[in-house]
């Protein structure tokens, strides 16, 4: 075994303010040897993040302190000392320098104000102490070293104009800059999108394999572990419950907590060996034959864009095309996933059908009716059968607004009902959700992120819709409070005879609770299908991207990606563009994909 | 930046004209006739008559204002009932007076309350931070008559340090080039009329200054908090980055930008807001100018000061609007 690098041990934080016995983080103990990448897996609340930030003597600056412990960190002229007991002046000397971080949210990790180049630069100015011509040198070479296109003119721009990927690459830059023995990376691919995801972890490994240093990674991610750890560390209330060899971890998994995350991940390669929950679909083609009676909501050629007005006379100077010419159809109690990364319209689309967008052309036809010729009268009726959930459901429920005031609030906009049937009908809503009676009286602020997705659950499902909309439902969600959520999803789908239009950019998610996939890129759907078809033998090149960009499940299947940074396409075209959307051709047995 | 610029002074005359419609209205719906100030309680009907036609006012309403604007147009604001004076003359003589007092005022907020606020955001519940925000919260509630008159009781009175009201004293004879006495006395070369200028300005600067620094103060910590609470100054801290650069170089450079809207709108209300100030100091500014014209019905004087305030607004808040996109790079006007 390689020298340990880093060796925590007893490390217990706490948040002031807390009582005495309430602990962030209770005494772990971890190792990290020379060259060596440990990831740490946990959910929201875990204490991972406290930990890293702990070795870096960072959570003091969130109002939280190290109570005990130590974090002995070896020196290149051997023996080693305590970072948990250095002073703040000889810490900065060592932050940025041996020890250096990435964060979780590469939109707001960086100085809004200042150059890419003056925010490397001064690291290196700081520890090396040389001059500015020299430093710009440094990171000219930084940059060029995590694969950024056109490094020279990066340097002198300002980080709102680089792309969330190209952002958590200067991130990564500047935490090379010193060449340090550790990078600790908190969550560096959470906030990215899948194919994005791949490209960061693919050169985190190379970075790692280029210059030896070790690499602490915190995430939440099984499938982002199995891609890059030699070591696992898993923590959940403070604690750690499991830790070991990657290897061990995968195939043995000896607590509980662990297997949930590990079952939590996508299993696509994995599907063949048919570990389904939902065959209905595909074994049931009698079900969805063409005979219209069944489809519940059309959409066609729907299309919406929003102008780019510039000028005095706000003149438009372009259009951004986010939907052209989708078509589909949602029957009765299926589930439609529309799947892409962001920017590609999905959710555009959801909000165009729901007309909280106003489309620029096309129709959707709810149970044969096209919403775009009805009143404003019978839009309200139409509404009762379409309902919404959103992502965020910290943001979209109104925090001064009682559980029951918040979930009849429909009831009484339709007048369904006198106010004592309004209240049955709340109680027993809230009830089905899995909340209890009792709860009706809290606020939003009183409840978890999952019990508020169940509140927004019970409003949707208030005034009985043959349609819901779900827009990355879970997407804020920890994954073990995912599976509950859907769970619940499909047990009301079924209950309720609902068809769900799945709005998601997460390929676990979509594999788990789809029927038939569509896949949006750049506004239009580039392929749809049945979910084993598209997920099976995905027929665009996109797609197939997309997917092989999804991280694996198992860490014997490490493979080399691709490592440049591409520039993203945008939908953004010339006022009087015309956009030609060709039909799609049949790839297989309801299986479409647009082909050159 | 020039084309916008453009556009932004073009879309001010608009403002402008209904600004003069305004008030050309509230000082017609205004009771009392303006003839009884130009004329004695003696004068004759006829008299009455033949000034009412001299100064135009037996034309319809809106003939007068027609009139008006096209003078105003060309700079012409019309004669002073009062001081029988072009009004433009007027404005332009008094007008450097107001402006020296509300730039010397800001320099001085800006220079106590920004590096208080700083100071006390970067230790939050500290004892510095309690004495500050007090301090603060004290110059934002002391009544500026109130601060003014002590202030003259303590130091043109009990201490006779200080000149209690007034520019300068009279028979300095410097040549007028700008209109600030400050600078003419530097052009000039005359240190003791500097000396002078200075002495006059003290009070007035200290009452007005006391209100904007205690604002400035807990904006600026406010927003500098703020900032401290953002990723990046995080990400600045994982660098190595001393608690002076992170403060200074991160944090404060963000937080400006809200101060900057601050510090607009509170010299934007220095220039008007000094009228009680310039009273009680008797400052020959364009505040006390507007009072005299109010008290003696002047309608051209106070249509002319009211037009001359709202130029002056829209050009601070222009100049607010270039300082972003200096301090923040996300803002590109255009």
């Amino acid at each position: 075994m390689t020298e340990d690098l880093l060796r925590i041990s007893d490390l217990a934080v706490k948040f002031r303010g807390t009582p005495d016995g309430a602990l962030a983080v209770k005494g772990i103990d971890l190792a990290i040897g020379r060259g060596e990448v440990v990831a740490i897996v946990g959910e929201s609340g875990s204490g991972k993040s406290v930990t890293a930030k702990s070795i870096m003597r960072l959570v003091e600056y969130m109002g939280a302190e190290i109570v005990g412990g130590r974090a002995a960190l070896s020196e290149k002229s051997g023996g080693s000392i305590d970072l948990l007991t250095l002073d703040e002046t000889r810490m900065q000397g060592l932050r940025g320098d041996r020890i250096a971080m990435i964060f979780q949210e590469p939109m707001t990790s960086l100085n809004p104000v200042l150059t890419i180049g003056q925010q490397l630069s001064e690291v290196v100015v700081k520890h090396r102490k040389i001059g500015r011509a020299e430093a710009d040198g440094i990171a000219l070479n930084a940059l060029q070293q995590v694969r950024i296109p056109e490094p020279e003119r990066r340097l002198r721009q300002y980080p709102h104009e680089l792309s969330g990927g190209m952002r958590q690459r200067v991130m990564i830059a500047m935490a090379i800059l010193c060449k340090p023995d550790l990078l600790i990376a908190d969550e560096p691919t959470t906030a990215l999108d899948v194919t994005v995801q791949a490209e960061i972890l693919e050169l985190l490994k190379v970075i790692q394999r280029e210059t030896g240093m070790a690499i602490l990674l915190i995430t939440h991610d099984m499938g982002v572990v199995a891609e890059i750890a030699d070591k696992v560390v898993v923590m959940l209330k403070g604690e750690v419950v499991e830790s070991g060899e990657i290897h061990a971890i995968f195939n043995a998994p000896k607590h509980e907590y662990t297997r949930r995350l590990l079952d939590a991940a996508p299993k696509l390669q994995a599907r063949q060996e048919g570990s389904d929950q939902k065959e209905r679909a595909a074994e049931t083609p009698a079900a969805q034959d063409k005979d219209d009676a069944n489809v519940v909501l059309s959409v066609r050629n729907l299309v919406t864009r929003f102008a780019v007005r510039q000028g005095m006379f706000q003149r438009v100077v372009a259009n951004v095309h986010a939907v052209e010419g989708v078509s589909f159809d949602l029957r009765e109690k299926e589930t439609l996933s529309l799947v892409g990364e962001s920017g590609c319209g999905k959710s555009t689309t959801g909000k165009s059908i729901m007309r909280l967008i106003r489309p620029n052309g096309g129709e959707v036809l709810l149970q044969g009716r096209n919403l775009e010729g009805v009143g404003a009268s019978e839009m309200i009726e139409m509404r009762k059968r379409i309902q919404m959930v959103f992502q965020d459901p910290y943001a979209s429920l109104n925090p001064r607004m009682s559980v029951e005031q918040i979930v009849a609030e429909p009831l009484r906009i339709h007048r369904v009902g006198s106010p004592s049937e309004i209240r049955d009908r709340v109680h027993g809503l809230l009830e089905r959700v899995g909340l209890t009676r009792a709860q009706a009286s809290l606020y939003p602020h009183q409840f978890s992120g999952g019990q508020r997705q169940r509140i927004c659950i019970a409003r949707a499902l208030a005034l009985n819709p043959k349609v819901i909309i779900a827009d990355e439902p879970v997407s804020a969600l920890d994954v073990s409070i995912q599976g509950q959520i859907l769970d619940l999803l499909a047990e009301i789908q079924e209950e309720f005879s609902i068809s769900v239009l799945f709005i998601s950019h997460d390929m676990a998610v979509v594999e788990r609770v789809s029927d038939r996939i569509a896949v949006m890129y750049l506004g239009e759907i580039i392929e749809i299908g049945p979910r084993d078809a598209v997920l099976g033998s995905p027929a665009h090149p996109y797609t197939q991207r997309l997917l092989s960009a999804v991280p694996i499940v198992h860490p014997d299947q490490r493979r080399n990606r691709t490592l440049g940074a591409r520039e993203l396409r945008s939908p953004i075209r010339p006022p009087g563009y015309v956009h030609e959307t060709p039909p799609l051709k049949a790839v297989g047995f309801e299986h479409y994909a647009r082909m050159a | 930046m020039l084309g916008y610029t453009l556009r932004r002074v073009a879309g001010t005359v608009p403002v402008l004209f209904m600004v003069s419609l305004l008030i050309f209205a509230l000082v017609q719906l205004a009771p009392g006739d303006p003839v009884d100030m130009l004329v004695s309680d003696e004068a004759t009907e006829e008299v009455r008559l033949a000034i009412r036609s001299a100064w135009g006012l037996d034309q319809p309403i809106y003939v007068q204002y027609l009139t008006f604007v096209k003078n105003a147009v060309m700079g012409d604001f019309g004669q002073s009932f009062r001081y029988r004076e072009p009004v433009m003359d007027l404005i332009l003589e008094r007008l450097p007076a107001s402006l020296e007092l509300a730039i010397y005022s800001t320099l001085v907020a800006v220079a106590i309350g920004l590096p208080l606020g700083v100071w006390a955001a970067s230790r939050p519940n500290s004892l510095v931070d309690t004495l500050g925000s007090i301090g603060g919260f004290f110059g934002i509630s002391l009544p500026n008559f109130w601060l003014g008159i002590l202030l003259i009781l303590l130091f043109a009175g009990t201490f006779n340090l200080l000149p209690s009201g007034g520019r300068e004293t009279w028979g300095l004879n410097v040549e007028r080039v700008t209109g600030f006495l400050t600078i003419d006395a530097i052009i000039a070369g005359r240190w003791d009329a500097l000396w002078d200028a200075l002495r006059h300005l003290t009070l007035p600067v200290i009452v007005l200054g006391t209100n904007m620094t205690g604002i400035i103060m807990q904006i600026t910590r406010a927003s500098v908090l703020e900032n401290l609470q953002e990723d990046y100054v995080m990400t600045a801290r994982a660098k190595g980055m001393s608690g002076r650069v992170v403060l200074w170089r991160h944090a404060f450079r963000n937080a400006l930008i809200a101060v900057i809207t601050i510090i607009g709108l509170e010299f934007g209300t220095l220039i008007s807001g000094a009228i009680i100030v310039e009273t009680v100091f008797a400052w020959p500014g364009i505040g006390y100018l507007l009072l005299q014209g109010i008290s003696f019905r002047d309608f051209p004087l106070i249509t002319g000061l009211v037009l001359v305030y709202t130029t002056l607004f829209v050009l601070i808040n222009l100049a607010i609007d270039m300082i972003y996109t200096v301090v923040d790079p996300r803002i590109r006007l255009g």
